[in-house]
């Protein structure tokens, strides 16, 4: 069965009198590829910080896999099965790209049989999966954007997320690691892990995603499949500045 | 630090554990052997910072929340052995665990109310802690108030010729443990954990690491150990009265040392407080005791700019040139 995995209803988040969410819902299907647009201060931020639990919302309701996760801690959201990554890259820095990894493996996908030679091993096998096998003893200062992106999209993977949210992986890339990028997540997708992505990048959202969710000041303003998402002329007005 | 194999992590644990031995047994040799009573009663001091300096480490060093109240755990452990002496005349093994006991539930209390938000607001709290812990003391009249408490030593076993020999050895006893343990957090996934919240807090959460039950675990286990340092301190002296349990001393070396000596590994805050608690003992002898807190806050200073990562991140930026060459 191919249920809902991720359900927000009405979700509403203010800072102060800035109301950033109003009533959002959304709903991801298990195994979904959902791209997420919309301009700067649309909310999109704000709606995978209340999912993850970096923010609690103020109103409305979170459900994960039939579970209510509304108030739950962000570790704990995390161990249920939803994962992310930041939009500015935020690596353990005193730490080497393995250890980076092994924080999760440690805390979430080994948290009943700690052994320390097979959580380095496994490390590595990640690292190598996202082509970062030779630098797993560097420190994370020494890395170039794309590979600390790597590093976040493969510090996400090793919590063994069902949910991976991704915020803007491929923001400041060129247009060779958009598709390098891209080739990874298609390919974390093939493995049966539903992922939501923020993206500015259009052609990477338009490849990637299976349906797209537009959204404008804190609002969900238009939604279907990505071809027909872009021909929507709401949506050309506000984001594509048509 | 690369991940070993388990074999040699045993190893490395065995060699700990064999060095650990060794230095007890030296302890307990120096207290049968060497004449001159100074000795011990410098030592004891010097092995008094080395807890003190490894159980703020613990919350200070691993985690990066700061603690500038650890006179005021010292002086709890210290004055909590005290009212045990003069309410049951309790056996210094008592005192132990009830100084821990006591602290342990302060770090944890503090952390409860602060460490749910980041930053620096637990710091502030240890401020007002030290000053509340004072004013209590003072004005209580059953631990001598500002007038302070006369304790009397017990007659030493008979291994020991004085009681502050056998203080030295279990001051050396409880310095092995609180680094034993110091270096059980470090190389586990609790030090791993805390290493993560000092680098970046919400990423940590974000990967499953239960940040706010991590800080109380650090918070009660340093508050722990602080008390635990303080609590023969009523023996050793003698006497105790509130303005030198509060020393400035105690807060401003809790955390001078560890950063002196280095704050990412176990072995720092031992390295800084042999360091400085001898300078401190030789400055006191060979010049004046006020001098003391000049000298800990000049190298403070000094290392602060010069080598913020400590003698110990030092030697490490020096072998490593010396590797690239």
């Amino acid at each position: 069965m191919t249920g809902a995995l991720l359900e927000v209803d009405a979700v509403t988040k203010r800072f102060g009198g800035f109301v950033a969410l109003s009533e959002v819902s959304l709903t991801v299907r298990s195994g979904e590829r959902l791209g997420i647009i919309g301009p700067n201060g649309s909310g999109k931020t704000t709606l995978i910080n209340c999912i993850c639990g970096s923010l609690r919302s103020d109103r409305g309701s979170i459900g994960f896999d039939g579970i209510d996760v509304t108030r739950l801690a962000s570790y704990r959201r995390t161990r249920l099965g939803i994962a992310r990554s930041f939009q500015v890259p935020r690596p353990f820095s005193s730490m080497t790209l393995a250890e980076n990894i092994a924080v999760p493996l440690e805390y979430v996908a080994h948290r009943r049989s700690l052994h320390g030679a097979d959580v380095s091993a496994e490390a590595r096998s990640i690292l190598a999966r996202m082509g970062l096998a030779n630098r797993a003893d560097a420190p994370t200062g020494s890395l170039t954007q794309v590979d600390l992106r790597k590093l976040e999209l493969a510090r996400a993977m090793a919590a063994c997320p069902r949910l991976l949210i991704l915020d803007e992986v491929m923001a400041g890339l060129s247009s060779v690691e958009v598709d390098e990028m891209l080739k990874i997540i298609l390919g974390l997708s093939r493995q049966g892990v539903t992922i939501m992505m923020i993206e500015h990048i259009m052609r990477a959202i338009m490849r990637f995603s299976e349906r797209v969710v537009c959204m404008d000041a804190g609002r969900v303003m238009a939604e279907g499949p990505p071809d027909h998402i872009v021909q929507d002329s709401d949506v050309q007005r506000i984001y594509l500045g048509v | 630090m690369v991940e070993r194999p388990a074999h040699l992590a045993v190893k490395r644990w065995t060699s700990f554990i064999v060095g650990a031995i060794a230095i007890l047994v030296v302890a307990l040799l120096l207290a049968r052997v060497v004449g001159n009573e100074y000795f011990f009663f410098a030592g004891y001091v010097v092995l008094q910072f080395i807890v003190l300096a490894t159980a703020w480490n613990i919350l200070g060093g691993y985690a990066g929340y700061v603690n500038f109240g650890s006179g005021a755990f010292f002086a709890a452990g210290a004055y909590t052995a005290v009212a045990l002496i003069k309410a049951f005349a309790a056996p210094l093994p008592v005192q132990l665990v009830a100084a821990a006991m006591v602290t342990g539930l302060m770090g944890f209390a503090i952390g409860a109310m602060t460490l749910r938000l980041r930053g620096i607001f637990f710091s502030i709290a240890t401020v007002a802690i030290a000053v509340i812990c004072e004013t209590i003391v003072l004005n209580w009249g059953f631990v001598g108030g500002a007038r302070g408490a006369t304790v009397l030593q017990p007659p030493a076993p008979a291994f020991f010729t004085s009681y502050t020999r056998l203080l030295f050895v279990i001051m050396t006893l409880l310095a092995v443990l609180a680094v034993a343990l110091a270096r059980y957090i470090e190389t586990s996934w609790i030090g791993r954990g805390l290493r993560a919240i000092r680098d970046d807090e919400e990423a940590a959460e974000s990967v499953g690491v239960p940040t706010l039950k991590l800080k109380l675990f650090a918070a009660t286990v340093s508050g722990a150990l602080m008390g635990i340092a303080g609590a023969p301190f009523p023996l050793y002296m003698n006497f105790i009265e509130p303005t030198s349990a509060f020393s400035l001393n105690y807060a401003v070396s809790a955390l001078a040392m560890p950063i002196i000596g280095g704050t990412a590994s176990w072995a720092g805050p031992v390295i800084g407080a042999i360091l400085l608690g001898s300078v401190q003992q030789i400055v006191t002898v060979t010049m004046s005791s006020e001098l003391n807190v000049l000298v800990l806050g000049l190298l403070l200073v000094a290392f602060v700019v010069a080598a913020p990562e400590g003698i110990l991140g030092l030697a490490r930026r020096l072998s490593g040139k010396a590797g690239a060459r």
